[in-house]
């Protein structure tokens, strides 16, 4: 009989934590701004089936990296959760806290579960309130962990550095326009420093949650020759790709 | 099923995670199987139980449109149990449900449907087309059979833009959830024998969005002349009947006082002629 190799658990949830930052940073990041009127959401993704950005509910919005099967899984299991409570209770008891913390017990029970893989995703789960003060931003790294976050965040690949970034040139009162030019400029940066890429209104995948909308779902995404307006870029945005890929 | 629906550990249960159904409705039965409306079982029931009920829906289509509408009146056997009761609902963006009959199952099954729709648009990320939301209305409709058979019965109109053929399209139903779709102009409740044979002599193909819901308002009031169930236009109380208009714009709800205008016009008619506008025996 052989015995098997002993492996501290220090070591274990280091290796999983590894393993799960590892798939994280190999997709493109999405960078998530607070501007006067709402939240945006900017991703960088070719794809228009596949999609990183997404409504939960009323308020709330919900933004991945990763691996898709994994986050779509959980953004399915979000709009459940969601609708059941409203039904049960009220729509106003849908609340992103609440979300961000099954998201959070469902990824950290996952993470240390020792049968399981761990998922390779990263999480953002925003509200938006009836007035900037009252926005709320989670981040939910792999390991079930939440991160409240204010102004501006990004995860996925590079995050680090396009959030420090964010962090020196955001401030609050920004227009709809400037945030996007922001999230823009931050994910076409250079990580080592040379010339920043052009991306363009067919490679970005960008939705806000507006409190000004007369609607009660606040949630919608911006397409076409609106995105071209608002990135200053007026041209055709016949960008339709059937690109799918687990990664971008 | 119990791992299936019920978790230990705060995460989420299987029941959420499992790819595949984008209905609402699937989701409940296999989650918690006690909210879905046609699970319960009623106790036998002693004689005739008195509960609101709701009243005269009508619906008429018109060139690039529909309109639904109905009375604002609920009644518990020969009273009135409600004056300002809202029977008409939008369903999303292009299509609108109005109610007939238990006015308390009725409503909770709209919210159940609006819930449907919503959910699977955000699963999807695309709508339903028209014909899918009518089917899964019958759906609905089929699963309260039960309770119908006892005398709780739910019948809607169920109206919308259909935004690929660009008309507006009407859907009937009986309480078995048969589906069937009408030409022109329909109703439903117990005011509309009365509220469609005004319509038959009003209405017309190539009347405006404004005549139609004048039209509508005329055969509302006839429904309510006849059907004591049926609430008329109150003046008094500034009660007027909902009428909801879908285009290509989508979903509108007319203002009060847009309504309140037409229905004086309407009253002012019939106090010069109280049976209404006459149409030609040949």
């Amino acid at each position: 009989m052989s015995t098997p190799f002993y492996v501290s658990p220090q070591q274990a949830m280091a290796d999983r934590a590894e393993y799960a930052r590892k798939g994280i940073a190999r997709g493109r990041s999405v960078v998530v701004i607070q501007y006067t009127d709402g939240i945006v959401f900017v991703a960088e993704n070719p794809s228009r089936a596949l999609h990183k950005v997404s409504e939960i509910y009323d308020r709330i919005a919900f933004a991945a990296v990763g691996k898709y099967n994994e986050f779509e899984n959980l953004r399915i299991g979000g709009v459940r959760y969601a609708d059941l409570r409203g039904f049960t209770y009220d729509r106003d008891d849908v609340t992103a806290r609440g979300l961000a913390n099954v998201y959070a017990q469902t990824l950290g029970t996952i993470f240390s579960s020792v049968g399981e893989k761990p998922y390779e995703v990263e999480l953002i789960v925003a509200e938006v309130g009836s007035a900037p003060e009252d926005d709320q931003i989670y981040r939910l790294p792999h390991d079930g962990s939440i991160v409240d976050e204010h102004g501006a965040v990004a995860v996925g690949g590079n995050s680090d550095q396009i959030g420090s970034f964010l962090d020196q040139r955001h401030r609050d009162g920004l227009s709809l326009a400037e945030a996007l030019e922001l999230a823009v400029e931050s994910l076409s940066r250079d990580t080592n420093g040379g010339e920043p890429r052009t991306l363009t209104a067919e490679q970005l995948e960008v939705a806000v949650l507006d409190r000004t909308r007369p609607q009660q779902r606040k949630f919608k995404r911006i397409l076409g020759s609106q995105l071209s307006r608002l990135l200053g870029t007026e041209g055709t945005s016949e960008g339709d790709t059937d690109e799918s890929s687990d990664k971008e | 099923m119990e791992a299936n629906t019920r978790s230990t550990t705060g995460r989420l249960p299987a029941a959420f995670l499992t790819p595949g159904s984008s209905s609402f409705l699937d989701f409940l039965g296999e989650h918690s199987p006690e909210l879905l409306p046609g699970n319960r079982t009623l106790p036998p029931l002693k004689g005739a139980v008195e509960l609101p009920h709701g009243t005269t829906i009508v619906a008429a289509a018109f060139d690039g449109g529909v309109i639904l509408a109905g009375d604002r009146r609920a009644t518990m056997g020969n009273l009135i149990a409600q004056r300002d009761i809202e029977k008409v609902f939008p369903a999303d963006e292009y299509s609108a449900v109005g109610i007939a009959g238990t006015a308390g199952l009725a409503v909770e099954m709209v919210k159940l449907f609006q819930l449907e729709l919503e959910h699977y648009e955000k699963i999807e990320g695309a709508t339903l087309s028209l014909e899918g939301k009518a089917n899964r209305l019958s759906t609905m409709i089929r699963s309260n059979l039960g309770m119908a058979l006892q005398g709780l019965a739910v019948v809607p109109l169920f109206a919308g833009y259909d935004t690929d053929r660009e008309k507006g399209r009407i859907f009937s139903y009986d309480v078995t959830g048969g589906r069937s779709e009408e030409i022109g102009f329909a109703a439903t409740g117990s005011g509309s024998v009365f509220a469609r044979g005004a319509l038959k002599k009003l209405y017309r193909s190539d009347l405006t969005e404004r005549q139609l819901a004048t039209a509508v308002i005329q055969a509302l009031y006839d429904a309510a002349d006849d059907d004591s169930a049926t609430g008329g236009p109150d003046l008094s109380r500034r009660i007027y009947p909902i009428i909801t208009s879908i285009t290509d714009e989508g979903f509108r709800r007319l203002g009060e006082d847009e309504v309140a205008e037409i229905a004086r016009t309407v009253i002012d008619g019939r106090l010069a002629q109280p049976d209404g506008p006459r149409a030609e025996v040949l």
